[in-house]
């Protein structure tokens, strides 16, 4: 059945749409990843204007993220204090990633430093939580016991300002967790994605949180981020379908759920085996457009 | 001024051809394309008919716009986007057809005259580049989309008079006003000119949808940003069991 988008103004079949935020919804509630970096591909792929597609699927992502967040908050899995120094560091990094995407397309060279970053970004996170996710499985089968330490300690975990974290049985430096948020919030302007994918690994090897607890607190700072994107989007280019949006988020609200179901029942060192698996399928398709000769050495960018 | 340019033109035929040559008569089975959510593409038919036998050719375009091209080269084996270029008030949606081959109608320097086939329109880039290579690649993207057709369509004569073709419009068919034009050839010569308006329009919830968008974005936004938390509140209420 085909539907016409009013923004995107192109045809597309519902079903499809619906599998693809069914998909991606399923993948956000197992990973507390808003699963925009999987969404704007596929949404390019399936004909929609690359435009509309990464303005659109942040409309997306607070869907999926406001009904993973709750089905996490009844497990108790939500550090709001966390949360929410994660956001005050991610607007303040939008913001000065806003700036620095200016600066180097002024420069030209916006569409390498976006592919190459996530190359590199993917693909070191890939590797580490592959390899993290693997050794402890393996660990586990030969003795049977799990690791007994909650978190490595180094010396960032002992700036000023530390505060308790019940939730995430941290007693650190709050300059921390907003560091991590000012990070996330500049990459996450850079390459037009909610980050998720970049703050689950940042949340789990850097502050150290329980693995439970970072899914959830990663959604509700993902919420945010969203939010953010799509008021900024409609406003500065137009470019949020609305009905596309709708779609995608009955799909993806849906599959949030399943996919929060699920990850409760997975172990959390499966858990980052398979994140890191999918982080490096993302790499290599990424790095196989870079590699791979086009069809055509011209591409069509539509303007007004 | 293309358009009154087309109507004058059109006016001196009927008069002061009308005596020595015959008449064209056409019209299209709709002249407006309303876009609402189920629109698929359409087909629109052109019939009409001459008198005094020849050969018909139709060309439809669409409103101009510009298009951006980017060219992708081999950087120490990455494939970046170095270059782009941009092609100014190109029609939007183009095609042809014809009751005959083209070349064997119609002399090729009125063709190109006429801006009558994709080989013909122009297509030109400021300033000194490597003109063709551009113009090819910015067909092949426009032909892959369907909104150019790559070759001629056919023009079918019920009898001496009468005769009928057809355009597809594809489902991300350019918003705006297309110009129909027809022309009557005999002999290698134009001898009648038509011009129809057609319109392709969003209507219904898509137009109310998209003046949303763009007359209050900021309201748009939060709109969207309220639907998708809604969505999502119901979604975990759905699921809670």
């Amino acid at each position: 059945m085909q539907i016409y988008l009013p923004i995107a103004e192109v045809s597309v079949d519902v079903f499809l749409l619906l599998a693809m935020g069914g998909a991606v919804g399923f993948l956000s509630g197992v990973f507390g990843v808003g699963g925009g970096f999987l969404m704007t591909p596929l949404l390019i792929f399936a004909g929609i204007p690359p435009a509309v597609a990464v303005a659109t699927q942040s409309n997306n992502v607070i869907a999926a993220s406001v009904s993973g967040v709750l089905a996490h908050m009844q497990r108790g899995n939500v550090d709001f204090v966390m949360g929410g120094i994660l956001t005050l560091g991610g607007f303040l990094g939008s913001f000065l990633g806003v700036l620095l995407f200016k600066l180097l397309r002024d420069l030209g060279q916006i569409d390498l430093v976006i592919s190459l970053s996530y190359v590199v970004l993917l693909g070191t996170l890939g590797v580490l939580m592959f390899a993290e996710g693997l050794r402890a499985i393996s660990r586990q089968s030969r003795t049977g016991a799990r690791r007994r330490k909650l978190h490595d300690h180094h010396w960032f975990h002992g700036l000023p300002l530390r505060m308790r974290f019940h939730k995430s049985r941290l007693y650190i430096s709050a300059i921390l967790p907003f560091a991590v948020g000012l990070l996330v919030g500049i990459l996450s302007a850079i390459m037009g994605v909610g980050g998720g994918f970049v703050l689950v690994p940042a949340m789990i090897y850097l502050l150290g949180m329980p693995t439970a607890v970072v899914i959830g607190t990663s959604l509700f700072q993902v919420i945010f981020v969203a939010i953010n994107i799509t008021i900024l989007q409609s406003v500065e280019t137009q470019t949020v379908d609305i009905v596309l949006a709708m779609i995608l988020l009955v799909g993806s609200v849906i599959g949030a759920q399943v996919g929060a179901r699920v990850g409760a029942g997975l172990r959390a060192e499966w858990l980052r085996l398979f994140l890191g698996l999918l982080v490096l399928s993302v790499c290599a398709r990424i790095l196989f457009d870079l590699l791979i000769p086009p069809d055509n050495l011209y591409v069509l960018e539509t303007l007004g | 001024m293309r358009r009154s340019f087309s109507t004058v033109f059109f006016i001196l035929m009927v008069c002061v051809v009308r005596p020595a040559y015959a008449v064209l008569e056409v019209d299209l089975t709709s002249h407006l394309v309303a876009i609402e959510s189920d629109f698929f593409g359409e087909n629109i038919s052109l019939f009409g008919a001459i008198s005094g036998g020849g050969d018909v050719i139709a060309v439809v375009r669409g409103p101009r716009t510009n298009f951006k091209v980017h060219h992708k080269e081999n950087i120490s084996g990455l494939w970046i986007n170095t270059r782009s270029a941009v092609f100014e008030a190109v029609p939007s949606f183009y095609a042809v057809a014809s009751s005959a081959p083209l070349d064997q109608i119609i002399d090729d320097d009125l063709l190109a005259q006429r801006k009558i086939g994709v080989g013909h329109l122009g297509l030109d880039l400021p300033g000194n580049r490597a003109h063709a290579q551009w113009r090819q690649g910015l067909l092949d993207n426009l032909f892959a989309h369907k909104i150019y057709q790559k070759e001629p369509g056919e023009i079918r004569f019920l009898g001496d008079r009468l005769f009928r073709t057809k355009f597809s419009l594809p489902p991300n068919v350019p918003v705006g006003r297309y110009d129909v034009m027809i022309y009557h050839i005999r002999n290698g010569a134009v001898v009648g000119l038509r011009s129809e308006p057609l319109y392709v329009a969003k209507a219904g919830l898509e137009a109310g949808i998209y003046r949303f968008a763009q007359n209050q974005p900021l309201y748009y936004g939060i709109f969207a940003v309220v639907v998708a938390l809604i969505a999502g509140w119901l979604g975990h209420i759905v699921f809670r069991r």
